[in-house]
């Protein structure tokens, strides 16, 4: 059951990030990006982190996704122009950068599969435990100070945005 | 049913309870219709719908059928995959909301609860998290009609329902802290010891953040005096007006779910639920379990009707607010306040708790 999930919402995100790519209007492109955020919380939650999942709805795909699409209906954008000729170094650099990537991020991750803890499909979904208070416990004990530094970071982006903004008026 | 094993009792069940749970909320969203046009007729001094039917009763079935049966134009210039995408993403999201609440007290059949058609433990989140993605319904039907109606309806409402949504979620975040779960039937639990006193709005001392949950709700569905995106003086008809037939009826019927959504979220997280304002008082009299099954649905029915009349009562009688004083309204005054809440809230229990 939980393996069909993960096939189809693997599949739904990949092909959301490759559309994501070729659509050339805007809108498009972002409504794709919404797709991949929906896919990834059905993986979260077949993984067992309900709330991971919600939050990644709500958050991503229900707020900043919206105020993407808002900003292309405001300023009415339209469809991208493809140049004929693309950036030389784009085309030498692209595919062996993405490549190196990817075979670095793997590396990491499977030589510290150790230390990060390992998860399976459908791991929490029978019992009827919540990890939000598991969360919210290692988040305001044990990473107090990087969450406090986040959110002073995200004050001082938006302090920015109004400084940014007043200077229009 | 000895000869299914339990998935397919499971299954069975489930898949009954999503076509009688579909079935009453469409016929509810049809009645609310004709409730809010003879209520609001009444309030303004005339009756109402009174023709088809006694009292009008037929109203909303020939409502239906003449939506149907009217042709269905299709601008030529609209983005068309968006444009019928638009309507289903309204509808889909506000009947997917309906399919986490709890119409009554947990009644098992075969280890599967008949009044609820899915218990989850972030259920509260679930509802919060398809009330956002049916923002896209607005904006993507403003957008892809390719008129400056929708388009500045679609942008007022866009803006209106992502604003209000933080002071929804915030005000319930003290709710959530009393009853320490996200699933609705915990949070229903948690007020249902002794009745009315102990309800959230009155014995959890969240009448604050009920009065914050009731505005905001009224922006989030767009409801009077907060109907901007569809201010008829100014913009039509705000984000469906290239909308005819099926696909305008499917807004609509959005927005009517998703009054009665509201009104459920509101009934459970601050009302107690299907459970009775007498707590356990009556319990005696009324004994049996089909009675007992009644009866929750019976309070719960009764408390989403009145907020329902509530909406309409409020339609009937506030003017519209300008758009200025919506946005300032929800940002330098329901979000503060509800922050604060939860900052009392937290205190209080931290300290009597």
């Amino acid at each position: 059951m939980e393996i069909a999930l993960f096939l189809i919402f693997g599949l739904l995100a990949v092909a959301g990030a490759l559309n994501l790519l070729f659509q050339r209007h805007p809108i498009n492109s972002a409504l794709s990006l919404v797709v991949v955020m929906m896919s990834l919380a059905v993986l979260y939650w077949s993984l067992g982190a309900e709330f991971l999942a919600a939050a990644q709805v709500i958050v991503y795909a229900g707020a900043v996704m919206v105020l993407f699409i808002f900003v292309v209906m405001l300023l009415n954008a339209g469809e991208e122009e493809r140049s004929s000729q693309g950036s030389r170094i784009a085309y030498i650099a692209g595919i062996p950068g993405a490549a190196a990537i990817f075979c670095l991020l793997s590396f990491v991750f499977l030589s510290e599969r150790s230390h990060l803890g390992a998860t399976t499909l459908g791991g929490y979904l029978s019992s009827a435990v919540s990890n939000i208070s598991e969360i919210s416990h290692t988040l305001f004990t044990s990473l107090l100070l990087p969450f406090e530094v986040t959110s002073i970071l995200i004050l001082v982006a938006i302090l920015g945005a109004v400084v940014l903004a007043r200077k229009e008026l | 049913m000895s000869h299914l094993n339990n998935f397919e009792i499971f299954l069975l069940l489930t898949i009954v309870k999503i076509a009688i749970v579909l079935v009453i909320t469409l016929m509810s969203v049809a009645y609310t219709v004709l409730l809010e046009r003879k209520v609001l007729g009444r309030l303004q001094n005339r009756w109402g719908p009174s023709r088809v039917g006694p009292f009008g009763l037929l109203q909303p079935l020939v409502d239906g059928l003449k939506l149907f049966l009217k042709e269905d134009m299709m601008p030529l210039a609209v983005e068309r995959p968006l444009f019928i995408l638009a309507p289903i993403i309204a509808l889909g999201c506000a009947l997917i909301s309906i399919s986490v609440v709890p119409f009554g007290a947990v009644t098992l059949v075969h280890g599967v609860d008949l009044f609820q058609i899915a218990n989850l433990n972030i259920g509260l989140l679930v509802i919060l998290g398809v009330t956002s993605i049916g923002v896209y319904g607005v904006a993507l039907s403003g957008w892809s009609s390719n008129s400056k109606y929708s388009l500045f309806g679609s942008l007022r409402s866009t803006a209106q329902m992502i604003s209000y949504e933080l002071a929804l979620g915030l005000s319930l975040v003290g709710v959530v802290m009393r009853a320490q779960s996200l699933s609705l039937r915990d949070i229903v639990a948690s007020q249902s010891a002794h009745g009315a006193i102990s309800w959230n709005l009155f014995g959890g001392l969240q009448f604050i953040a009920f009065f914050i949950y009731l505005m905001a709700a009224y922006a989030e569905t767009n409801r009077s005096p907060f109907d901007l995106s569809e201010a008829e003086s100014e913009l039509v008809a705000g984000y469906h007006t290239e909308y005819s037939s099926m696909k305008f009826a499917m807004f609509f019927m959005a927005e009517y779910a998703n009054m009665i959504t509201v009104s459920c979220v509101a009934t459970l997280l601050f009302l107690g639920g299907a459970s009775s304002p007498f707590g356990h008082l009556f319990d005696h009299i009324a004994s049996g379990p089909i009675l007992t099954a009644l009866i929750s649905i019976f309070w719960f029915v009764a408390k989403v009707f009145s907020f329902l009349l509530l909406y309409i009562w409020v339609r009937g009688t506030l003017p519209r607010f300008r758009y200025d004083q919506l946005m300032a309204f929800g940002w330098k005054f329901l979000l503060p306040v509800a922050m604060v809440n939860i900052l009392a809230t937290a205190l209080a229990l931290t300290y009597h708790g």
